[in-house]
């Protein structure tokens, strides 16, 4: 299944004081409260707060439930749903690929740059590929190399910030 | 000023205004317990850790002041889980000071170590592990903060050894008293948005069969006046759950006393066909909704509670108000000003109806035949004074106690609502009476509960905290026998308590306390008198009960409210 494809899901921003633990506390909340993660990406924004971006399984409870339990965590500053439409949402895909054929390079590159990817190493017919994007495109990307052979994977969570008004 | 960790604890708790702490020393809380003998701080040496949890949970509850215990790592802090799940369940204000390895060696399997923070976190308001004693006074403070402010609730301070030890220099610290908190996570809203207020009381003016649905909140709020004033003005019958015992006195006309699986068939019908519930800090509980889908059919909600997420959790409001129950009972009551209610005649009269049909009874006891337990606890009641702490363990006795109890005192009655933790009531109690050394406090145990806590009975004699218990022992685990005689073809397993050990009287009084065993009805009233007359050491009265006795009435678990089951010589009649 395509991970854009996946039921319904929220994305939360949540800002949280730099503490030891605290993101065991968000992580424990979701499991003892039968909330479902679907992807969870967390860094510090400056000395004193980390941003941890949760998008959530909207079927697993209602989104007003967990953001309100979430917010009964003391280290939990601020909750921010947003709002897919107009919200600025990235996610990133590593990807190592062992071309089928010796001629598939150029195929590949370019490929990657239509879709505004990098090309992180090339060695014969091994290929290190990244792309940063929205994860529908991310989903597309990732099809369109399946033909090229994918050896490996990995994707991260998404991370995002509310639009400009 | 310059001071080891170790001294900056009791300077801290001295800080806080604590004047006692209940707790049991060990190898990593060793250096504090040091400080302990150079405090201006009454230490209570318990039997065991879990008494010194429930021990801080009566003390906080009785007293309205945080609650502390002490205690060290390892085996120690997993003894103090089930009071802190108790009090967090409970919303109970306290502190935990636990000891934990020397912070270099956290991670590694060390001798005592725990993963304190981590097994307690999701039993606790918030936790800490310090790793710098020059934190001790501020961590201390916003610990007793957080643990008062808002929805009150347990906070544990994990403190590694190194940093207490006078010995090691990584506990040299300079005591600096601490600054107001910032907590930018942590900003509890007190006042209801005015246009909900106006909103709740429009549904209560309007409303011809309402009922106030009051729950411990109130008392955590300290707003019985409030309540009361609320009650009275709009002539709204008031429910008080479990939880919430003498918030309203039971002696109030307008109080219909207990809703709930046991509650009485007034207080649990009154809800099932109100139309508006007005819910103070109560959380629809599933003991006290029943089966949800059938529960107070046409009733419009208005939920107040200070924890957001309480509000629509179980069952949505029509209006919601975030807020302390006190400031938004009085910002009700200014909103009401002098209009009038509707008139609620004909719903007090189906009430009263109800109330003359299925009073809370039981029948009398065969002569020559067994103890009748109500009979014991309004037997107590009535010889005790009206403001006596009441503590109870879990099970039949509990439910008896609070229905026929008569709670005219708010903070009289401590009970583990909740978690349901058998044991509750000894070191409750002591906890109380300690912090309440004048007035009577009575423990009404089962005989499955006083065995799970009963050496607390020696804290509380060496301690000289002279408390009383009455243990109806009906030789069975009856909560759990009611419910096989009931849901399991009375196929009775692992409930009997019979015997013939212990005795509960050699018992008692190996443990220093008086102890009287009484099976005759002719002599219940002697030996309370005598019980109530014993300031100077513990008592333990053995009322030798029915076994067989059951608790009505009763809305088997997963049915409907409506589907209440009276007792059996109470006709139930056909509703129309
Ligand atoms: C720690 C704990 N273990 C088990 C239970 C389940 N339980 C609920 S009531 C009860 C029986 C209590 O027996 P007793 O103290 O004699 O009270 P009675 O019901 O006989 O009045 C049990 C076992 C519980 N609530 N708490
Ligand atoms: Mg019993």
């Amino acid at each position: 299944m395509k991970r854009s494809q996946l039921a319904e899901t929220h994305t939360l921003a949540v800002l949280v004081e730099n503490k030891a633990g605290v993101l065991a506390r968000v992580a424990g909340l979701f499991a003892r409260r039968g909330f479902n993660i679907d992807s969870l990406a967390v860094a510090p924004t400056d000395e004193r707060f980390s941003r941890i971006t949760i998008v959530v399984d909207a079927e697993s409870a209602p989104i007003d439930q967990i953001k309100k339990q979430l917010d009964k965590l003391i280290n939990v500053v601020d909750i921010v749903e947003l709002q897919p439409e107009s919200s600025a949402l990235r996610e990133m895909v590593l990807v190592r690929l062992e071309l089928p054929e010796d001629d598939q390079v150029d195929d590949v590159l370019q490929l990657v740059s239509g879709f505004n990817g990098a090309v992180l190493r090339v060695r014969g017919t091994q290929m290190i590929l990244s792309l940063s994007s929205r994860p529908d495109e991310l989903d597309s990307f990732v099809e369109k190399l399946q033909p090229y052979g994918i050896r490996e994977l990995q994707r991260t969570g998404a991370i995002a910030i509310p639009g400009i008004e | 000023m310059e001071m080891d960790g170790g001294q900056a604890l009791l300077k801290a708790l001295e800080y806080e205004g604590v004047e006692v702490v209940f707790g049991y020393p060990g190898g990593a809380i060793l250096p504090v317990y040091d400080s302990v003998l150079d405090a201006g701080i009454r230490h209570v040496l318990v039997r065991h850790e879990q008494g010194a949890g429930h021990m801080a949970s009566g003390y906080a509850h009785a007293t309205g002041k945080p609650g502390v215990v002490m205690v060290t790592s390892g085996p120690a802090a997993t003894n103090i889980v089930t009071p802190l799940a108790d009090a967090y369940l409970d919303s109970v204000p306290m502190v935990a000071i636990t000891g934990q390895v020397p912070y270099g060696l956290i991670g590694t399997d060390a001798f005592q170590e725990t993963d304190t923070t981590g097994i307690t976190m999701s039993i606790t308001k918030h936790n800490y592990l310090v790793s710098d004693p020059n934190d001790i006074p501020q961590i201390v403070h916003e610990a007793f903060h957080i643990a008062t402010h808002g929805r009150p609730g347990p906070v544990l301070i994990d403190l590694p050894k190194n940093i207490t030890d006078a010995m090691n220099p990584d506990s040299k610290m300079t005591w600096r008293d601490p600054v107001a908190v910032d907590l930018p996570g942590f900003q509890p809203v007190l006042d209801g948005d005015p246009a909900d207020i106006e909103a709740a009381v429009k549904l209560l003016k309007d409303a011809e069969r309402p009922v106030i649905y009051a729950g411990g909140g109130i008392l955590k709020s300290r707003a019985a006046a409030e309540l009361q004033a609320l009650a009275e003005k709009t002539n709204t019958p008031v429910v008080t759950t479990l939880m919430a015992r003498g918030a309203l006195p039971d002696s109030h006309e307008l109080n219909l006393g207990m809703p709930g699986m046991h509650g009485n068939y007034t207080a649990v019908m009154a809800m099932q066909e109100a139309d508006l519930l007005l819910a103070l800090g109560s959380r629809f509980d599933d003991r006290v909704t029943g089966r949800l889908d059938s529960f107070a059919p046409d009733a419009k909600v208005v939920h107040v509670d200070i924890d957001p997420a309480e509000l629509g959790k179980i069952r949505h409001p029509d209006v919601a108000i975030r807020g302390d129950a006190k400031r938004v009972i009085a910002a009700m009551l200014d909103t009401l000003g002098t209009a009038q209610t509707a008139d609620h005649g004909a719903w007090r009269s189906k009430l009263s109806g109800w109330q003359e049909n299925y009073p809370l009874a039981y029948e009398p006891a065969e002569p020559g035949g067994k103890l009748k337990p109500q009979m014991v606890i309004e037997s107590i009641r009535d010889a005790s004074p009206k403001d006596t702490i009441v503590a109870s363990g879990v099970g039949q006795h509990q439910m008896w106690a609070s229905q026929y109890w008569t709670f005219d005192h708010a903070y009289t009655w401590l009970n583990s609502g909740g978690l349901g933790t058998m044991g509750y009531s000894i070191p409750a109690a002591v906890g109380a009476k300690a912090g309440m050394p004048d007035r009577t406090v009575w423990a009404i145990d089962g005989d499955g509960c006083f065995q799970m806590t009963c050496q607390e009975l020696i804290t509380a004699s060496v301690e000289n905290i002279p408390i009383k218990v009455a243990l109806l022992n009906n030789t069975y685990l009856g909560m759990v026998r009611q419910w096989q005689e009931m849901f399991y073809e009375n196929r009775l397993s692992e409930v009997d308590l019979s015997g013939p050990v212990p005795d509960y009287i050699k018992l008692s009084e190996a443990m220093g306390c008086v102890a009287i065993r009484v099976e005759d009805p002719d002599e219940v009233e002697d030996a309370i008198a005598r019980a109530n007359a014993i300031n100077d050491r513990p008592v333990v009265v053995e009322f030798l009960t029915e076994p067989g006795e059951n608790v009505y009435p009763m809305v088997p678990g997963g049915k409907s409210n409506s589907d209440i089951v009276v007792p059996p010589f109470q006709e139930k009649e056909t509703r129309s």
